[in-house]
């Protein structure tokens, strides 16, 4: 039951992306070009997907929060609250990946289905990214695989 | 702004919001893709299944989409594979060491008040507007 409901989510998930037109590298550096206010090239799109999903997420989560999940025993809400280096310096180098090519983690996996090399040769420098992080001796060593899937979990 | 398209964003991003809470109502999970997707690449998690299962979905929408009408193009990339493959490489080990990405803070934290995820997104943002200001009007790219 899990697994579909997460099958169900990832697909309107991605359907949000296709719709919103976010999976187009292009249309993300538009809004991100904010030279481009006073020329009027600039696409304020992104602002709008951001507003649109956070008044939905936000209004629902306000209701859901307070119960049990359906069908998991709990849910697994993030407790992190400091506002550490690594969250501002882990922010910034995502930026600057962000910044260079235009693509984040959803728009990327959901446009593996176009086969796409480039988007095919991204994803793969993602994965090798994110078990650099996850599979440094120092951290794997100190975090005991029980722990390591909270903390996988407890994010984004 | 000719290239703002208001409606499709609003109903693209209420899709995603939406998708957002009905997985918290179902599994009790955060829907932030980079931690999703870290979570199926590595060897030592445990909870695959769904993870698994939720990236298919990702997958699945252009499939499931296209014949319906919505054509999804190949995406138009950087010219360069030194600049993807530096890009995926920051995108990849920057939403691990921030614990987050553009749908986990962007959306699922800033939607739970989280302070975090708000200081997140403002900095990921911010560094991402100074890229583009430099490679397109600095370097001229």
């Amino acid at each position: 039951m899990s697994v579909l409901a997460s099958l169900f989510c990832g697909f309107v998930f991605g359907c949000g992306l296709i719709v919103s037109g976010m999976i187009q590298p292009t249309k993300v550096l538009g809004f991100l070009d904010i030279f481009g206010i006073p020329s009027g090239a600039w696409d304020p799109s992104l602002a709008v997907v951001m507003a649109a999903g956070l008044t939905v997420a936000g209004t629902g989560y306000a209701v859901v929060r307070r119960r049990p999940p359906l069908i998991e025993k709990e849910s697994l809400w993030p407790t992190k609250t400091d506002i550490d280096s690594s969250l501002l310096t882990g922010a910034l180098l995502f930026g600057i990946g962000w910044g260079l090519v235009g693509l984040c983690p959803g728009p990327a996996v959901v446009n593996l289905a176009t086969l796409s090399l480039p988007v095919i040769v991204f994803v793969i420098a993602m994965a090798i990214g994110m078990l650099a992080h996850d599979l440094w001796p120092a951290r794997a060593a100190g975090a005991a695989p029980k722990a390591l899937v909270s903390s996988t979990v407890a994010d984004g | 702004m000719a290239n703002f398209t208001p409606v499709s964003a609003a109903i693209g991003g209420a899709l995603i919001g939406f998708s957002a809470v009905l997985l918290a109502l179902f599994t009790g999970h955060i829907a932030g893709v980079s931690g999703i997707f870290a979570g199926l690449v590595n060897p030592q998690t445990s909870d695959r299944p769904w993870r698994a299962a939720f990236i298919a979905g990702l997958i699945a929408a252009p499939v499931i989409v296209t014949p319906v009408g919505y054509a999804v193009p190949v995406p138009q990339m950087p010219g360069s594979y030194v600049t993807i493959v530096i890009g995926g490489l920051l995108v990849g080990f920057g939403t691990r060491l921030g614990s987050g990405c553009t749908s986990g803070h962007g959306i699922c934290g800033i939607a739970r008040l989280s302070p975090r995820s708000i200081v997140a997104t403002f900095v990921f943002m911010a560094a991402a507007i100074g890229v583009v200001a430099l490679t397109h009007h600095v370097l001229g790219g």
